[in-house]
C-alpha cells in the first residue's frame, strides 16, 4: 500500500515537473528509466554495496563456531536457508540484515554486539534480522531507497533547468505548474524521505514481534536493545544511506521533535515496551 | 431437448468445481505434510551430529579427569540410548537423559581448570551447546509444522477427505522444556 503511494508520489511529481518545464515527457520517462535503472542494479548489487561499505568481512565456521551455530539455529527456527554471516571490527554493538530474498540474504553482526551480547540477546538480534529477510523488508528497504534516491534525482533536475533555462512557453510551459513544480522540487525530496523513513519504522515492529515468535523469549532481544541504547560507543562505518538498515539507529543523534519524523527507527523505549508486553 | 443440455452443462461445471477444490485440497494437505517430514530430518541431523560429537568430547575429558568415569559412562549410555531409540515419543525421552548427562559432564569440567583451557574441549563445548540450540529451535519448527499440519487435516471440509486420502495427524516433539537460562553450576 505505501509502496504503491510512494510509485504514484513519483509519477505524480516527474508529471507536474513535465507540465511546467514544457518538456513534454521527458522528465517522466527520465524519472521511469531511473527508477528502474536503480531498481535494477540494486536487486542484483545492493547487498554487496552495502556490506563493503559497512567493510564487512565474511565469518569462517572454524574460527567463529559460536557465530555461525547462532546464525544457523535461529535459520532452523525460521526454516529459513542459512543466510551468509559477515561481521564489521567495530566496538559498537549493532546489525543489519541485507539481500533481495531469503536465498540470497546476509547477516552482518559488529564485533562489539558479538561480545557484549549473552547469547539469548545475540538470539534475540539475529532473529529479528532473520524476520527482516522473512518479511521481505530487505528488499523493501531497497526499493523505498531508490524511490527517495529517483525524487532527490528528478527534483534537482528541475530546479537547476528552472534556473537555467527558465520556462519554455513556445514548447507548452506554463507558469502556474512551474511556481507548483519549484515549491514541490524543494519539498519533495523531504517528502520522499519522510515517506521512506515511516515505512521503515513500520517493519521494525514487526521484525521485533517476528523475532519474539521465534525465539519464543521476547526478554532476549528487550535486553539486547537496552544495552545497545545505553551503549554510546559510535558506529564508525555507519553512514545517512545506511542507518536505516541496522537493528537500531547506528548514528544515535536524532531523536526529538521534528527530527522524529526522519528517524529511521520507532522509539527504542517503545520497542522495548511493547516487547515486554507480550 | 434444450433442458438436457442446460442440466448436462450444470453438472459438468459442477464437477469441474469441485474436482478443482479437491485437488487444491489435496495439494495444500501434501505440503503442510512434507513440511512436517523436512523438519523432522532438520532434526535428525542435528542429533546425528550430536552423537557424533561426544566420543570426542568423552575421550578428551577422560585424558584430563580420570576420576570422573561415572559420569562419562552415563554420557555414553545415554547416546546409546538415543542412538537406538525409535519413534518420536521415545527419543524425545532419550534426547532429554541426553542433555542432563551431559550438562553434569560440563558442570563437572568446571573443576579442571586445565581441562577448561585445552583449546580441543573449548571448541566440542561450544559445538555441543550449538547443536543443543539448534536441537530446541528445529524441535519447535517441527512442533510448528506439526500443529499447522494437523490443524490443516482435521479442520473442515478437509477432515472428510484426510482419512480416505491416507493423511494421518503427525505427532509432537515432546520434550521437558528446559529453562531458557544459562546453566548455573553449583558446587
Amino acid at each position: 500500500m505505501l509502496v504503491t503511494g510512494f510509485v504514484l508520489f513519483v509519477l505524480l511529481l516527474s508529471w507536474i515537473f513535465d507540465e511546467a518545464a514544457g518538456t513534454g515527457g521527458l522528465l517522466t520517462f527520465c524519472g521511469f528509466a531511473l527508477a528502474l535503472f536503480g531498481g535494477f542494479t540494486s536487486y542484483w548489487y545492493s547487498d554487496k554495496l552495502v556490506l563493503g561499505m559497512s567493510r564487512a568481512r565474511p565469518v569462517a565456521r572454524e574460527t567463529e563456531p559460536y557465530i555461525v551455530n547462532t546464525v544457523e539455529a535461529l535459520a532452523i527456527a525460521a526454516g529459513l536457508p542459512v543466510p551468509a554471516c559477515y561481521i564489521i571490527e567495530d566496538p559498537a554493538p549493532n546489525a543489519f540484515a541485507t539481500g533481495r530474498d531469503p536465498r540470497h540474504a546476509a547477516i552482518a553482526l559488529t564485533r562489539g554486539l558479538v561480545t557484549k551480547m549473552d547469547r539469548l540477546e545475540l538470539e534475540g538480534v539475529i532473529a529479528h534480522e532473520l524476520a527482516h529477510i522473512q518479511n521481505f523488508d530487505t528488499r523493501l528497504q531497497m526499493l523505498t531507497a531508490v524511490l527517495a534516491g529517483t525524487v532527490a534525482y528528478i527534483s534537482e533536475w528541475f530546479a537547476r533547468s528552472m534556473i537555467w533555462g527558465g520556462i519554455d512557453e513556445d514548447n507548452g510551459g506554463n507558469v502556474v505548474f512551474a511556481v507548483i513544480g519549484l515549491v514541490l522540487a524543494i519539498v519533495a525530496p523531504f517528502a520522499a524521505v519522510v515517506m521512506q523513513m515511516s515505512i521503515s519504522r513500520k517493519r521494525e515492529f514487526l521484525a521485533d514481534a517476528s523475532a519474539a515468535v521465534l525465539t519464543r523469549y521476547p526478554d532476549g532481544l528487550a535486553g539486547a536493545l537496552r544495552k545497545i541504547a545505553a551503549d554510546t560507543t559510535p558506529l564508525r562505518v555507519a553512514n545517512r544511506a545506511t542507518e536505516s538498515l541496522y537493528i537500531f539507529n547506528p548514528l544515535k543523534d536524532r531523536n526529538k521533535g521534528i527530527d522524529g519524523l526522519f528517524n529511521t527507527h520507532p522509539p527504542i523505549e517503545e520497542r522495548i515496551r511493547r516487547l515486554e508486553a507480550m | 431437448m434444450e433442458w438436457v443440455a442446460i442440466i448436462a452443462l450444470c453438472c459438468g461445471g459442477g464437477f469441474v468445481v469441485v474436482a478443482v477444490f479437491l485437488i487444491a485440497l489435496y495439494n495444500r494437505l501434501v505440503v503442510l505434510r512434507n513440511r512436517v517430514k523436512n523438519a523432522w530430518s532438520q532434526i535428525d541431523v542435528q542429533l546425528r551430529r550430536r552423537y557424533d560429537l561426544i566420543p570426542n568430547l568423552v575421550e578428551t575429558v577422560k585424558g584430563y579427569a580420570k576420576h570422573e568415569s561415572a559420569t562419562l559412562e552415563a554420557v555414553i549410555k545415554a547416546r546409546q540410548v538415543a542412538v537406538d531409540a525409535t519413534g518420536v515419543a521415545a527419543q524425545g525421552a532419550a534426547e532429554n537423559m541426553l542433555t542432563s548427562t551431559l550438562r553434569s559432564l560440563f558442570a563437572v569440567a568446571e573443576a579442571y581448570p586445565e581441562l577448561k583451557a585445552n583449546q580441543n574441549f573449548m571448541m566440542l563445548q561450544e559445538e555441543l551447546s550449538g547443536t543443543e540450540s539448534k536441537i530446541a529451535y528445529a524441535r519447535q519448527f517441527y512442533n510448528d509444522s506439526v500443529m499447522s499440519y494437523n490443524t490443516g487435516i482435521e479442520s473442515f471440509p478437509a477432515n472428510l477427505v484426510a482419512g480416505i486420502l491416507g493423511f494421518q495427524a503427525a505427532e509432537y516433539f515432546e520434550i521437558e522444556e528446559a529453562a531458557k537460562e544459562p546453566v548455573k553450576v553449583q558446587f
